[in-house]
């Protein structure tokens, strides 16, 4: 095959890439190698108050959500009205990684925006996403109360995979509301 | 009425469409004259009748004439007249018909300065243009037509989104769809020129032309594009890699990687292959961005209301155009291996490495935008991977694309004495070296390593881009001096350098901080003390403000006076920060309002950007070097002579 054949290889599977994208419809859950494990430790700094640190330790005792989010991800802006509603209703702690962002602008977001989480972890250089294996933001992990994750969902978070995924997981504790 | 006779001038232009792909090309195979100029008549016609389809939409906004559904989606009775004619473009199917009145504007353009061309040649390229415009018109006509009826009308529109109700938007799309529409002529030459497979050198001049000036406004569009995001969305920033600035962004990348190899493919029968490769490509990517942007498979802060039946006839139609292309090319390129060499050393090689590099850059930039759909297939999820990942990503080619650019200007074609080339450059790259530890030091009384290679790297393309404009004015008399198109190029680099110093010092130095101020009180951000003296309601045609009369001062001495404004948009609801901004050269002074924080306070985001103008004027001297470029004798005497002496 001549080497000029291949611009049109590579082209052809991009568009069935496309293709694929165009079509893709039943999100699936992600097979994370993390579930069933303890959540990895960390240590962080709080996004308000650099003073206070927050991490794995602080999370246990009960059901909870990390979420993960920065402001520059549009998907993060579309499921914050989401996490309102859940923190609104008391449905369960949520923890916020603030994810390679700067922490003027995820201040003023909370601010904007409201803050849905009991704390959030300011993690400006990623390394603690590295350790979670975050992709990208958003992503969302359920713990259970002895600090395992239990499922980990990618993308925004709304009502419905809330339901299907998250609350039929949590035994007890964490359903109550 | 007049709504269906814009949609009966839309049939008709697809009619015409037709005969303008089928006669000439049909007619350039026979080598039939007559066949072939039906081209010219056709494309014509088709110019016509699309601007007739575009004006009836135009009545129907400024008459606000909401039994068309789409006029009632994107107007309304109180909004600005200037409003109403950018409102056309304002949504998809508008802008869809923006994009097929220009391209066939562009066709007019190329059926009228085509006389010097080979009449077959001529009409082949017509012909292909013919092609690309039944695409778009099928896609207007079949999944978005602009007339489409809404019975009974509302008695009042839902208004355009207050984004958009900006001059600098008003304008920003029909640049930015001149730049993208016009590199189909540079893919129509691409094609022309394989089909015939007459590839030699004058392809390279006749496309030449054309391809700067789409550039040029490719060019224009991208920066009003940015300088818009600025003070409009309120964030202060101006590029945010999202995934539709990307898709304008990545044929602009293309585009000036052909610009260049073209240059040499015309001065020196070289890299033919290549060149009509990145022909095609530039094209490509405007109908992926196309694609990208239309059919809602990425999440964006700008996408258009999405609609799976779009996405897959756009990405049909991009099928067809693209494996069409490459299959034509993986024909002829083989037969355009040249065999003439160049030296290590010379200009040719410069210009190679630009093009690899220029690539790479939007490779990285195609992966970026693309990662979160292949994350989104694997997984479901929808994610962004954001501005930190970009701006590491994008540095990598682009910091020895600068130093390699001052070089390559000062090399000579075919091969290089190395020791006459270093005599030109030491001293500009010694003064380089001293000027980016200097700026920022004097000025800004702070160095860091990226400080110094950044004001460094602009301060040696402004220098060298200066060296030949400078020596030809000293010796006035005597020599001829430099060509219009060497001029153009000096201009054009002189504009990058703007844009890189704009973009270290903004980057390095700007103060952002958000603060809560009420009337009376006064913050000081980076020496500036900015007083609020008042809030007061004022109220524009179709909304309601709060604005804020903020002064800064300099050492107790009045700067100016800004005026911020919150402004709540009666028929969406919806809120807008329009900023206040001091603009000078060497300094923005920016003040956005953010949220009421009790009765009279107000959190506000002050700004402080130093050269933040340098980006947007770096891309302005960008385009005016390619003006003056076109302005080149050589095109504009017509390819005609050049080809009697041949």
């Amino acid at each position: 095959m001549n080497r000029y054949v291949w611009p049109l290889v590579a082209v052809m599977a991009l568009l069935v890439f496309l293709v694929m994208g165009l079509r893709h419809g039943d999100p699936r859950a992600l097979p994370s190698p993390f579930i069933g494990k303890p959540a990895p430790q960390f240590e962080l700094p709080t996004l308000k108050n650099p003073e206070v640190t927050i991490g794995t330790n602080t999370m246990a005792g009960d059901y909870s959500l990390v979420n993960v989010w920065a402001t520059w991800c549009v998907m993060c802006r579309a499921e914050h009205p989401f996490l309102l509603e859940l923190a609104a209703k008391k449905a369960i702690p949520i923890y916020g990684i603030n994810w390679r962002d700067s922490r003027l602008e995820a201040i003023r977001w909370l601010d904007d925006l409201g803050d849905p989480y009991l704390a959030s972890a300011y993690d400006e250089d990623g390394r603690v996403g590295i350790d979670w294996g975050v992709y990208g933001a958003p992503e969302t992990f359920l713990l259970d109360p002895a600090g395992t994750v239990i499922y980990k969902h990618l993308g925004p978070l709304d009502a419905v995979i809330w339901q299907r995924e998250f609350v039929s997981r949590m035994s007890g504790g964490g359903q109550a509301q | 009425m007049i709504p269906e006779i814009g949609q009966f001038a839309l049939i008709l232009s697809l009619a015409l469409a037709v005969c303008q792909t089928i006669f000439p090309l049909v007619g350039a195979h026979r080598g039939d004259a007559a066949m072939m100029g039906v081209g010219r008549t056709a494309a014509t016609g088709q110019f016509l009748f699309v601007a007739i389809a575009f004006a009836c939409l135009t009545y129907a906004f400024l008459t606000s004439d909401f039994s068309v559904l789409y006029v009632a989606n994107h107007s309304q009775l109180a909004l600005p007249t200037l409003y109403k004619v950018s409102a056309v473009w304002g949504a998809h199917e508008g802008s869809l018909l923006l994009w097929i009145l220009l391209l066939a504007a562009w066709t007019l353009a190329v059926a009228r300065f085509s006389a010097g061309l080979p009449e077959a040649f001529a009409a082949r390229v017509i012909g292909v243009l013919g092609f690309l415009s039944i695409g778009f018109l099928l896609f207007a006509l079949l999944t978005s037509n602009p007339f489409d009826r809404l019975i009974p009308a509302p008695a009042d529109g839902g208004d355009l989104n207050p984004l958009l109700q900006d001059p600098g938007l008003a304008i920003h799309p029909p640049l930015l769809y001149i730049g993208y529409v016009g590199f189909s002529v540079a893919f129509a030459f691409a094609i022309a020129a394989m089909i015939s497979g007459d590839l030699d050198q004058k392809w390279a001049r006749w496309t030449r032309p054309w391809t700067t000036v789409a550039w040029m406004f490719l060019t224009l569009g991208i920066a009003l594009g940015s300088w818009w995001a600025y003070y409009e969305l309120g964030w202060g920033g101006w590029w945010f890699w999202d995934a539709v600035e990307n898709a304008s962004f990545m044929p602009w990348l293309i585009g000036t990687a052909l610009i260049h190899s073209l240059a040499v493919t015309e001065k020196r029968g070289l890299f033919k292959s290549w060149t009509l490769l990145l022909a095609i490509t530039a094209f490509s990517l405007s109908l992926l961005g196309t694609f990208l942007v239309r059919s809602g498979i990425i999440v964006s802060v700008h996408a258009f209301a999405t609609d799976p039946t779009r996405g897959f006839f756009i990405l049909t139609f991009l099928a067809v155009v693209v494996i069409g292309a490459l299959v034509l090319y993986a024909w002829r390129a083989p037969s355009l291996d040249s065999d003439v060499g160049f030296g290590l050393l010379s200009r040719e090689t410069f210009l190679l490495l630009n093009n690899v590099l220029l690539v790479v850059a939007t490779a990285l930039v195609l992966i970026g935008t693309l990662a979160p759909l292949v994350v989104e297939m694997m997984t479901g999820g929808k994610i962004s991977i954001g501005p930190p990942w970009f701006n590491v990503a994008f540095l990598v080619p682009m910091l020895p694309l600068i130093i390699l650019l001052g070089m390559g200007m000062h090399t000579a074609w075919r091969t290089q004495k190395a020791d006459a080339w270093w005599r030109v450059l030491r001293i500009p790259a010694i003064v380089a070296i001293v000027l980016g530890v200097v700026i920022p030091l004097l000025f800004y009384g702070r160095v860091s390593l990226l400080l110094v290679v950044g004001c460094g790297a602009a301060a040696w393309i402004v220098i060298t881009s200066l060296i030949q404009p400078i020596r030809s004015l000293r010796r006035e008399k005597g020599t001829a001096g430099i060509t219009r198109s060497a001029l153009g190029m000096s201009i054009a680099h002189l504009g990058m350098g703007l844009f890189v110093i704009g973009v270290t010092i903004v980057s390095a130095f700007g103060v952002e901080s958000d603060q809560a101020l009420q009337p009376g009180e006064s913050i000081e951000v980076a020496g500036f003390e900015f007083h609020m003296v008042g809030l007061s309601n004022v109220r524009g045609p179709n909304f309601s403000a709060i604005e804020a009369e903020i002064e800064i001062r300099d050492d107790g001495e009045l700067v100016d006076t800004v005026r911020p404004q919150k402004r709540q948009y009666l028929v969406q609801k919806s809120w807008m920060t329009e900023a206040g901004i001091r603009a000078g050269l060497d300094k923005d002074l920016f003040v956005a309002l953010g949220d009421q924080l009790g009765q009279n306070a107000w959190s506000v985001r002050i700004q402080y950007k130093p050269l933040i103008r340098f980006i947007w004027l770096g891309a302005l001297v960008m385009a005016l070097g390619g003006l003056i470029a076109i302005s080149d004798r050589r095109y504009r005497a017509g390819s005609r002579e050049t080809e009697a002496t041949a």
